[in-house]
C-alpha cells in the first residue's frame, strides 16, 4: 500500500456514495434488509419467556443478537459484487483506468464506499434495537440483553469485520466476473463464514466469551486484510478491458 | 520561396528553486497557442518573416507581457521564459497570486529575447541548440500552427512536419510493438512516432488492432513484445502512474456516470488526476467544449453528441502531453460529427498533441498532419499527400466539348505526358509527370488542335483512394 495517494481514494468514495444517494432503488433496499433483520430478533425477544431459567434465558437472547450480525454481511455483500463488474458493464470503467489511479486506491475507494455505510446502517439499527429492549422489552429480557457483554461486544466489533469480509470477497468476484448477476450470487457467498460461525455459537462449539470474540475479531481483521492483498493483485487492468487474462511479454 | 524563421523559447526554471514545476505552460504567438512547454524544455516554433508578438502563459491570467519582435526569412530567435516567482510553497504561491492578480497579470513569467542568430537557409537542415547550460533536457516541441495567413499557415506546415523528424525527439516512439492475446495477433511490429503539436491519425477497418494500439500505449494492456516511449517515459509496468499521469484517452464511448451531472464528472476525474483546486480547470475544459451552461445538467440527459464533448472536456483537465481520441466521432448522427470534429480542430490550433484513430477517411484528411494506416500491420505511415505521390502516378484530366479526332496523335507530342487514356468520349486522362509544367503544354497542344476544352485539372487522389489501395485487399483481421 506505499505510495497511496488518499485524495484519490477520497475522491472514488465521494463519487460512490453520490451515486448510491442519486439511485434511489439502492438506498431503498440498503433500508428495507436491516429492517426485515431487525424484524425476527424483535419478535424473538418480545416473545422470550422472562420467567424462564437463566441459561434459557441467554440462549433466547444470543440468537436473535447473531441473527442481527447477517445484516452486515448481506447488504455490502451485493454493492461490492456490483462495484467493479457494474463499472465494466456501464462502460465507465476504462476511461477510469486510463487516469494515474493506481489499484490498491481504485479498491480501497470502492471498498470504503460500500463499508461507510453498510456498518453506519447496522450500527444504526443495533442501537435502535437496543433502544426498543431498553423501553419495550419485558425487565427481565432486557437485564439478559444489556448484560450479555460478549454477544453486544461482538456485534458491535464483528459488525465493520465481517462486512469487510463480505466487502472483499464481493470485490474479488467483482474483479473476475463477467457480468452482474453472477457476480451478485456469487457474492452472497461472503456471508457463509459468518453464518458458520454462529451455527458454532448456537450449537455450542464455540463458548461466547470476550476471550472468543477478541480471539474471532483479530482472526478477521487478518482474514480481512490478506483478502484484501489477494483483491489488489487480482485487479488485473488487462482482463478488465479485453477479458482476456494478461499475455505477458515474450 | 520564403523561409519561415524558427523560434526557440527556452523554459528555464527559477533561480532559486531548484525543483521541477510540472504544470505545462503555453506559448503563444500572434494570440494563437502553437507549443507547450514542459519544465526546462524548449520549444520549436516557426513562423513566417515579419512582425509578431510572443507571449508564453501558465494559465489565462499567469502569463509573460506580450513581447514584439520582427522575425526576418530563415532567422533564429532564442528566447527563454521563467517563473519570477520560486513559489516553492503553498503560502508564496497564493500571497503571488493573490498579487499578481490584483496588480497586473503578466508579471508572472519573466520572458525575454536572448539572441537573434543569422539567417539559416534551410530550417530543416538546422540543429536547434541547446537554450543554456542550466537546460537539463533539450526536448524540442514542435507545432506547425504559428501562422497567421492560409498561405503562410502552410509553409509551416510543410517546414514542421520535415523538421519534426529531423530535430525534435518524439512525444511517442512507437518500436516494433506487438500484441497477441494467445493465438490470436492483435497488431504485430508496429513502429511510428508522433510529434509534439502533431494530430496524428491511425487509419484502419474495424479489427485493425486500432483500439487495443490505443490501450497498450494508453498502459491498459501490455504489449508481447517490442517497446514504446511515451512523453520520454518507457513503457514499462512500473511506468503506468507515470504515463497515465501524462496522457488522457477517450474511449469510443465516453463512459460517464450518468446519474452524475458534467460538473460532478468532471470534478471526479480531476480528482483521480490530483488536481487539488480544479474549479477553474473545469471551467476551462466546459469553455473549450462549449458547455459552460451545461455543467449541471445530469449526463444521463445528454445526447450522446452532448456526451462526446463532456468526454473530450474530461480529457482537457490534466492538461495532457499527449491526448488519445479512440474514434471519437462513432455513432454520432452528422451535426453532432461535425461539432466533435470542430472541437478537435480547435485543441489542435491550441496546440495540443492528439492520436486519432478513426475508420472515417474524411475526417482524418481534414484532421491529421500524418496519418498511419494499418491493418494488424501498420501499412504506411506518412502525410496524406505524400502517400498520395507515393502511390498514385499525377495526372491531368481533359475534358472536351467533342471527342479528339486523333487523340494519339495529340498526346503523344507532348513530353511531359507520360501516357493517356479515354475515360468517357469526351473525357482523358494524362499521366505526366509534372502537371504544372504539362497543364500549359497541354493546353496549347488542345488549342492548336482546335478542340472545344471544357476543362483541365489536376485529377486529386483522396485518402480514401490511398486507403483502399492499402487495405482492400487485405481480410478483415480478428478482433481480440
Amino acid at each position: 500500500m506505499k505510495n497511496l495517494d488518499l485524495p484519490r481514494v477520497v475522491a472514488v468514495v465521494r463519487r460512490e456514495l453520490l451515486d448510491y444517494r442519486r439511485k434511489r432503488s439502492i438506498v431503498v433496499s440498503m433500508l428495507i434488509f436491516p429492517v426485515l433483520f431487525l424484524v425476527e430478533p424483535v419478535v424473538a425477544i418480545f416473545v422470550a419467556p422472562p420467567s424462564g431459567s437463566t441459561s434459557s434465558l441467554d440462549n433466547a437472547v444470543i440468537l436473535p443478537l447473531l441473527y442481527m450480525l447477517l445484516m452486515a454481511v448481506v447488504t455490502p455483500s451485493t454493492l461490492a459484487a456490483y462495484s467493479i463488474v457494474g463499472e465494466r458493464e456501464q462502460g465507465t470503467l476504462e476511461p477510469l483506468l486510463t487516469t494515474p489511479l493506481r489499484q490498491q486506491e481504485f479498491v480501497l475507494g470502492k471498498a470504503a464506499a460500500v463499508m461507510i455505510p453498510s456498518v453506519a446502517l447496522a450500527y444504526a439499527v443495533y442501537a435502535l434495537f437496543l433502544i426498543c429492549v431498553a423501553l419495550f422489552a419485558h425487565r427481565d429480557v432486557s437485564a439478559a440483553v444489556f448484560h450479555d457483554g460478549p454477544t453486544l461486544l461482538a456485534l458491535f466489533l464483528f459488525a465493520p469485520l465481517v462486512a469487510g469480509w463480505a466487502v472483499v470477497v464481493g470485490m474479488g468476484v467483482s474483479v473476475r466476473a463477467t457480468e452482474v448477476r453472477v457476480a451478485q450470487q456469487l457474492g452472497m457467498l461472503a456471508s457463509f463464514p459468518v453464518i458458520g460461525v454462529i451455527v458454532l455459537l448456537i450449537s455450542g462449539v464455540i463458548q461466547p466469551t470476550f476471550a472468543a470474540a477478541l480471539e474471532f475479531g483479530a482472526g478477521l481483521l487478518v482474514a480481512d486484510l490478506l483478502a484484501l492483498r489477494l483483491v489488489s493483485r487480482l485487479f488485473d487492468r488487462e482482463r478488465l478491458v479485453t477479458g482476456s487474462k494478461a499475455s505477458g511479454r515474450e | 520561396m520564403a523561409v519561415p524563421a524558427t523560434l526557440s523559447i527556452a523554459r528555464k526554471g527559477h533561480k532559486a528553486n531548484s525543483a521541477t514545476n510540472t504544470r505545462p505552460w503555453r506559448v503563444f504567438v500572434d494570440g494563437e497557442a502553437v507549443a507547450t512547454l514542459a519544465d526546462r524544455d524548449t520549444a520549436s516554433v516557426t513562423v513566417p518573416a515579419g512582425r509578431h508578438t510572443l507571449r508564453v502563459a501558465s494559465t489565462s491570467i499567469l502569463r509573460s507581457r506580450d513581447l514584439s519582435f520582427d522575425a526576418r526569412d530563415g532567422s533564429l530567435l532564442r528566447f527563454s521564459c521563467s517563473p519570477r516567482s520560486p513559489a516553492p510553497i503553498i503560502f508564496t504561491r497564493w500571497l503571488f497570486w493573490l498579487l499578481v492578480t490584483l496588480v497586473r497579470h503578466d508579471l508572472w513569467i519573466e520572458l525575454t529575447l536572448d539572441d537573434d542568430v543569422e539567417s539559416v537557409t534551410d530550417p530543416r537542415q538546422q540543429t536547434l541548440p541547446a537554450a543554456n547550460a542550466a537546460t537539463s533536457s533539450s526536448t524540442v516541441t514542435t507545432s506547425p500552427r504559428a501562422t497567421l495567413t492560409p498561405e503562410a499557415r502552410a509553409i509551416v506546415i510543410a517546414n514542421m512536419a520535415a523538421q519534426r523528424h529531423l530535430d525534435g525527439p518524439s512525444v511517442l516512439v512507437v518500436e516494433h510493438l506487438t500484441k497477441r492475446f494467445g493465438n490470436r495477433t492483435a497488431f504485430t511490429d508496429v513502429s511510428f512516432e508522433v510529434g509534439y503539436g502533431e494530430v496524428f491519425g491511425f487509419l484502419g477497418p474495424n479489427g485493425a488492432g486500432k483500439t487495443t494500439t490505443v490501450r497498450t500505449l494508453g498502459t491498459l494492456i501490455s504489449p508481447t513484445s517490442g517497446s514504446a516511449t511515451i512523453a520520454g517515459i518507457p513503457l514499462l509496468p512500473e511506468n503506468g502512474v507515470a504515463i497515465r499521469q501524462k496522457i488522457a484517452i477517450m474511449p469510443e464511448s465516453p463512459g460517464l456516470y450518468l446519474r452524475l451531472s458534467v460538473r460532478e464528472n468532471l470534478e471526479y476525474f480531476a480528482g483521480l488526476y490530483g488536481l487539488r483546486h480544479p474549479a477553474p480547470r473545469i471551467a476551462e475544459a466546459l469553455d473549450a467544449v462549449n458547455l459552460s451552461d451545461r455543467a449541471n445538467d445530469l449526463c444521463g440527459g445528454l445526447s450522446k453528441g452532448l456526451r462526446q464533448r463532456v468526454g473530450l472536456a474530461r480529457t482537457l483537465l490534466s492538461e495532457p502531453t499527449l491526448m488519445f481520441l479512440d474514434e471519437p466521432t462513432s455513432g454520432l448522427d452528422p451535426v453532432a460529427t461535425l461539432e466533435v470534429l470542430n472541437l478537435i480542430l480547435a485543441l489542435k490550433a491550441r496546440g495540443v498533441t492528439i492520436f486519432l484513430t478513426t475508420h472515417r477517411l474524411d475526417e482524418a484528411e481534414r484532421l491529421c498532419d500524418r496519418v498511419a494506416i494499418m491493418n494488424t500491420k501498420l501499412r504506411t505511415v506518412g502525410r496524406t499527400e505524400d502517400l498520395r505521390e507515393q502511390l498514385f502516378k499525377r495526372s491531368l484530366m481533359v475534358r472536351t466539348l467533342a471527342p479528339l479526332s486523333d487523340a494519339a496523335q495529340l498526346f503523344a507530342h507532348i513530353p511531359s505526358v507520360e501516357e493517356w487514356r479515354v475515360n468517357t468520349d469526351n473525357s482523358y486522362e494524362l499521366t505526366v509527370t509534372d502537371p504544372t509544367v504539362a497543364a500549359p503544354e497541354v493546353t496549347r497542344a488542345l488549342v492548336g488542335a482546335h478542340a472545344d476544352v471544357l476543362s483541365i485539372a489536376e485529377s486529386q487522389h483522396s485518402l480514401e483512394d490511398v486507403y483502399l489501395e492499402l487495405i482492400a485487399d487485405d481480410v478483415e483481421a480478428p478482433t481480440p
